[in-house]
């Protein structure tokens, strides 16, 4: 297990190294960059602090190296200039757009975008694991049907525009508040039992509208395989000798269709990640993901940089868990290595 | 054997052995039971497979559906009554006009009712009344509104036009008072084509790399391995985010709509390399693949005709669900204004109006792209489902 562990943590932390490099390599595709069009600006002005400024920041972050030594100072592999440590360092590069470290920009959005996908993971396995039972076990009747349906509706609503409905109506007819991860009194302020609840009710429609297209592929599948299984010998034999209904189902079929569930962590942490960044925006949260548009928008590229990263380290951190909860249910991995 | 010897003639002359007990003189085999019953046995492969997708009810609508929605792109600017862009400073967020073939009880030609907008000054809308006493007959195959076929021949010939100094807003009009329901039939051609040109880059890509590292193995395949890998954990939209942020935005609309839908292929393929190179190390040790071999059959002959039909169905099933992901996608990027930018028209660009709640609030019909989006994603995830069902022999 610990050699299972180790290995795959070791693969990780290699594809996380060839990510930052994409990541670096395409935060640097457009041409220009913000300083440099800053410069322009200021000079246009005549404003010659404020160039130097610039030009002293150009200096800092050694804009003008070439790529390839520019990643590796990002990195934190090679010291760069004046004292600028690197991602590894836990210096995460400067927001030329806010004037502020990105450490500081960031803040409080990161355990927020954390809490927000976290929440949205628990949503999709609470709704998903009792309805794709029912759909299983009513297989073909109108139970089946209409969760098959709410779930292949659920799959082809754009996740914004759900955002924008269910935000409407919510706020409508339950009262539901509107933007922002909880009231603004509470912005900035100490962690406290009110905050908390403000945060709870703010919640509830990101929740919804980020879990909908996974909770129908989750119903989908949970569905197929407890079907398979459900079609066992061993299921008629608990039939014969009178196992309860409920029993007949829990006890083992349920529990052989949840491995791949579980395993499926690793698709749908991913695809919660990059969902939640489109449905913030909408919303308005105060995550990532608008925080990510912006310093695309303005070629911030430390910023969008730094938010890129650390969604694909989100990404291949659920992909970790995934295994790892696979090799601990399911002893095959664990031992077999990868056998065909 | 079926059939009897003619030698022995119909029946023996004496049917009646000692035992009293009539025994025929034919020969009899148990009939083997290929004809009646299952004729669908030793059917050829395409006919079932067509066999089986027509049973599936709503995979067959879906792809009239599409069908339908596809062969109407050649032909947008004719049946759209107005241009993608042309304006009616008088109908800014006109409500749907509805079209009425009753007037005072009689039945006449399909007609509307002309619409008068009225400031309201306490809240800032445009108010429209119906003038219920003026009919305005909509013109069929008539001449409005210039436009250039396909960029090319100059045309005014519609389908359908808006009655002589009145208007047609079917699904009414958005906030520059530009007809919805032509915007809508422009967009499908950007919408509609972008998951097409995607999964095309996804194909080539996917299906060398897959083919190469499943065909060649060795450091081929390891490598080709952790591309996939690398390419699995990004995170799909934020880098669809960063490199459509990329594209300058002084291209032209052509230009940019292609480098949309090559972004788009460009993390497709992982997938479908994945399952490319999976088919072909098992196929490769198929019975039947070497028995080709042996025959001497040439390796170009054993993979197109051997190997190639074989993940053939698997491919195309791919593709038909890859392609609703881009389509949405696409609105997704279009909607956050990285994606196609204004003069162009897509579903998303559409949807891109629709982005604060007033607008879902006083004039829910400029959000009706939204209607088209959902009904052809759900028909693309039908016809795929319908695909694979129809497509998998184990099932």
């Amino acid at each position: 297990m610990i050699r299972y562990l180790a290995n795959r943590i070791v693969t990780m932390l290699i594809t996380l190294t060839v990510v930052s490099a994409l990541v670096f390599y395409i935060i640097n595709l457009p041409p220009g960059d913000f300083l440099s069009n800053q410069i322009a600006e200021l000079q246009a002005q005549g404003e010659a602090a404020s160039v130097a400024k610039a030009e002293f920041l150009r200096a800092q972050y050694s804009l003008d190296e070439p790529l390839w030594k520019q990643y590796l100072i990002w990195l934190g592999a090679v010291p760069g200039p004046d004292g600028y440590s690197g991602l590894l360092q836990g210096d995460w590069g400067w927001s030329f757009e806010f004037d502020q470290p990105v450490s500081e920009v960031l803040g409080e959005t990161l355990w927020l975008t954390v809490l927000v996908n976290l929440a949205a993971m628990l949503f999709i396995y609470a709704v998903s694991l009792p309805l794709g039972t029912l759909a299983a076990v009513r297989a073909g009747g109108i139970t089946d049907y209409v969760v098959a349906f709410v779930g292949y509706l659920g799959l082809a609503t754009p996740n914004f525009l759900l955002a924008l409905i269910l935000l409407y109506y919510g706020q409508r007819y339950l009262g539901l508040p509107i933007g922002g991860l909880m009231d603004e009194q509470f912005e900035g302020a100490p962690f406290s039992w009110e905050k908390f609840k403000s945060i709870l009710a703010h919640l509830i429609v990101p929740t919804i509208v980020i879990g909908t297209a996974g909770t129908a592929s989750m119903i989908r599948r949970l569905r197929a395989n407890l079907l398979d299984e459900l079609g066992k010998p061993y299921v008629t034999t608990a039939k014969a000798k009178g196992v309860g209904p409920v029993k007949q189902v829990v006890k083992y079929p349920l529990r052989a269709a949840l491995n791949p569930f579980v395993a499926d962590i690793g698709n749908l942490l991913p695809s919660l990640v990059s969902g939640s960044v489109l449905v913030s925006v909408v919303l308005s949260l105060p995550t990532l993901g608008p925080a990510l548009l912006a310093a695309l928008r303005s070629q911030d590229h430390y910023l969008a940089g730094f938010i890129l990263l650390f969604v694909s380290v989100l990404t291949l951190a659920g992909m970790l868990i995934s295994d790892i909860l696979l090799a601990i249910l399911d002893p095959r991995i664990r031992f077999g290595g990868r056998g065909r | 054997m079926k059939g009897t010897d003619p030698t022995q003639g119909g029946r023996a002359p004496s049917p009646i052995d000692p035992n009293e007990r009539y025994v025929s003189s034919e020969s009899y085999d148990e009939p083997i039971d290929t004809g009646g019953a299952r004729p669908d046995l030793d059917m050829p492969t395409g006919k079932l497979i067509r066999r089986r997708f027509l049973r599936h009810r709503l995979a067959v609508i879906s792809a009239l559906f599409l069908a339908l929605l596809y062969l109407c792109i050649p032909f947008v600017e004719v049946i759209a009554p107005y241009g993608a862009n042309q304006r009616d400073a008088e109908h800014l967020y006109a409500p749907p006009q509805s079209v009425h073939i009753f007037h005072d009880g009689s039945l006449v030609a399909p007609f509307v009712y002309p619409t008068v907008a009225t400031p309201d000054l306490e809240n800032f809308q445009w108010k429209y009344e119906e003038d219920r006493t003026i009919r305005q007959p909509i013109r069929f195959l008539c001449l409005g509104e210039p436009y250039r076929f396909w960029g090319l021949i100059e045309g005014r010939f519609h389908l359908v036009c808006p009655p002589e100094g009145g208007t047609l807003f079917l699904l009414g009009a958005d906030r520059l008072g530009r007809d919805v329901f032509t915007r809508l039939v422009y967009g499908m051609r950007v919408s509609l084509t972008v998951g097409l040109i995607g999964i095309a880059i996804s194909l080539l890509i996917g299906v060398t790399l897959g083919g190469m590292a499943g065909y060649f193995g060795g450091w081929v395949d390891s490598v080709v391995q952790r591309m996939i890998e690398v390419i699995r954990s990004l995170p799909e939209l934020p880098i669809w985010l960063a490199l459509s942020a990329a594209v300058p935005p002084q291209w032209s609309p052509v230009s940019v709509f292609l480098m949309i839908s090559i972004i788009l292929g460009l993390l497709d393929w992982p997938g479908l390399a994945r399952a490319v190179r999976s088919k072909l190390l098992s196929l490769r040790e198929e019975e039947f693949v070497r028995a080709a071999e042996l025959i001497g059959a040439s390796p170009t002959r054993i993979i197109r005709t051997h190997l190639i039909p074989n993940f053939m169905s698997h491919i195309v099933v791919s593709a038909s669900l890859s392609i609703p992901a881009m389509i949405l996608g696409e609105t997704a990027l279009s909607f956050l204004g990285l994606g196609l930018r204004p003069p162009a028209v897509s579903w998303g660009v559409m949807l891109n109006d629709a982005q604060d709640l007033t607008v879902i609030e006083f004039y829910p019909w400029v959000a009706s792209a939204m209607v088209p989006v959902i009904l052809v994603v759900l028909a693309f995830n039908f016809l795929g489902d319908g695909l694979r069902d129809a497509m998998d022999p184990y099932s």
